[in-house]
C-alpha cells in the first residue's frame, strides 16, 4: 500500500509532470510565474484544491455518476465540484485566517480555470483509483505543479537581469526555457 | 454584415485567441503533436464557443450578474458533453488520440472569456461572428502549430512523407518540443511585426 502510494505520488509529481510532461495547467504556469514567492502562494491553493477536489469527486463519481449510471454527466458534475470547492476554500480561508487570505486572495478565483485541477480529477477516474490514491494523486500533481512554477520563476527572475534579442523578449523566451526544463525531465521516464 | 465580417477576421487576425491573446494553451500545446489533432481540437473547440456564444447570447438579459459565471460554465460544459458523446461516436480514433484534453474543453480560457467579453453583451449575430472567428482562429492557430511539430517531428504533415529523407527530430513530437515550437513561432511574429514597423532589426 505504502510503496503503492510512493509509486503514484512520485509520478504525478515528477515522472508524469503534470506542467511538463501533460502539458496540463499552463496558463497559471505562465500567468504567474514571474516571482519565486507568488509561485509558491498558488502552488499552495493549488495543492490544498487538489486534494480536495481529487477525494469530493471520487466520491461523487461512485456514489452517484456510477450508482445511478450517470457518468455522461461527469463533466458538468466534475467542473461544477471544483468551481463550488474554491468557492468554499475562498470563504473558508478568509474566515479563518485572514493573513493567508491575503497572501493568496488573488490566486484563489483563478484555480477554478486552472486545467490541472480537473485533469486531475477526470485522470483519477480514467486510471481507476481509489480514495487514498486519487487523493494522493492529487497531492502528487500539486507537487509536479508547484514545482514547475519554482523552476520556471527562478530562470525568468533571472532571466529578468539580460538583455535579449528583441524577438525573444518576453514571452517567446519563457516558453523556450520551460521547453529546456520539460527535456530535462524526460530523464526521469521509466524510472518505476 | 459589416460587423460580422469584422468579427470573424478580428478573431482570425487582429485578436488571434493563441497568437496574441494568449489563451487556450493547454490544449494548444497538449494536443498539437499532429496536424490532424490539431484540426479536430480547433473544430471541436469552435463548435463548444458556437454553442456556448449562441445561448449565452439569447439569454443574457435574463441571467442574473452576480450568478452568471457558474451559469456560463454549466452551459459551456453541456456543450463539451455533447461534442464528447459525438466524438466517441463518429470519430473514435481521434477521441482516444485527444483523451483527457476533449473534456478539458470546459476549461479552456478562451471561452470563458469569449462568454464573459463578448456573448454576455451584444446580440445573437455579433456572437456568432466573434465564435466563429474566435474559433477559426483558434484552429488555424494550432494547426499551424501542429503541422510545424510535425514536420519536425516526424517528417510528415497530414500523414503525408513530405521529406523521406530527412531524420526527425524526435524532441518536437514530445512534450518540450511543444514549448519549444511555440516560442519559436511566438519570436517570429514578434520578429515580423518588429521588422515591419521598421524598427532596429532584434
Amino acid at each position: 500500500m505504502i510503496t503503492n502510494i510512493l509509486v503514484i505520488v512520485a509520478s504525478a509529481a515528477i515522472i508524469n509532470n503534470f506542467v511538463f510532461k501533460q502539458l496540463l495547467g499552463i496558463c497559471p504556469f505562465l500567468g504567474v510565474s514571474n516571482k519565486v514567492e507568488t509561485s509558491l502562494g498558488m502552488g499552495a491553493a493549488v495543492t490544498f484544491v487538489m486534494a480536495m477536489a481529487s477525494a469530493v469527486t471520487w466520491a461523487i463519481q461512485v456514489y452517484i455518476l456510477e450508482a445511478f449510471s450517470l457518468e455522461y454527466l461527469q463533466t458538468i458534475m466534475f467542473i461544477l465540484v471544483v468551481a463550488t470547492l474554491v468557492q468554499l476554500v475562498e470563504m473558508f480561508i478568509k474566515k479563518s485566517s485572514p493573513t493567508l487570505y491575503k497572501a493568496l486572495g488573488v490566486f484563489l478565483p483563478l484555480i477554478t480555470t486552472n486545467c490541472a485541477v480537473l485533469g486531475v480529477a477526470l485522470l483519477n477516474v480514467r486510471s481507476e483509483y481509489g480514495l487514498v490514491e486519487s487523493v494522493f494523486s492529487g497531492i502528487g500533481a500539486a507537487i509536479g505543479f508547484t514545482l514547475a512554477l519554482v523552476l520556471l520563476a527562478g530562470i525568468r527572475e533571472s532571466l529578468e537581469e539580460y538583455e535579449l534579442p528583441k524577438a525573444f523578449d518576453g514571452l517567446p523566451i519563457v516558453l523556450i526555457s520551460a521547453g529546456i526544463i520539460a527535456l530535462a525531465f524526460t530523464g526521469f521516464q521509466g524510472f518505476f | 454584415m459589416e460587423n460580422f465580417l469584422k468579427d470573424i477576421k478580428n478573431g482570425i487576425i487582429t485578436e488571434n485567441p493563441v497568437f496574441v491573446m494568449l489563451l487556450g494553451m493547454c490544449p494548444a500545446l497538449g494536443i498539437t503533436t499532429t496536424a490532424i489533432n490539431g484540426i479536430g481540437m480547433g473544430l471541436a473547440t469552435t463548435f463548444v464557443l458556437l454553442g456556448s456564444n449562441i445561448v449565452i447570447s439569447l439569454l443574457r438579459k435574463v441571467i442574473p450578474n452576480e450568478v452568471r459565471i457558474p451559469s456560463f460554465i454549466v452551459i459551456i460544459a453541456t456543450f463539451v458533453t455533447l461534442v464528447d458523446m459525438l466524438m466517441n461516436a463518429f470519430f473514435p480514433g481521434l477521441h482516444d488520440a485527444l483523451g483527457v484534453f476533449i473534456p478539458l474543453i470546459v476549461v479552456n480560457c478562451l471561452i470563458l472569456q469569449r462568454a464573459e467579453a463578448m456573448a454576455s453583451k451584444n446580440s445573437l449575430g455579433r456572437a456568432v461572428g466573434d465564435a466563429l472567428g474566435m474559433g477559426l482562429g483558434f484552429t488555424l492557430a494550432i494547426t499551424s502549430l501542429a503541422a510545424f511539430r510535425e514536420i519536425l517531428g516526424n517528417g510528415t504533415i497530414f500523414e503525408f512523407t513530405i521529406l523521406p529523407n530527412f531524420i526527425p527530430l524526435r524532441v518536437m513530437t514530445q512534450s518540450s518540443g511543444a514549448f519549444i515550437a511555440l516560442g519559436l513561432m511566438l519570436a517570429f511574429i514578434k520578429w515580423v511585426e518588429i521588422t515591419k514597423k521598421g524598427g532596429s532589426r532584434a
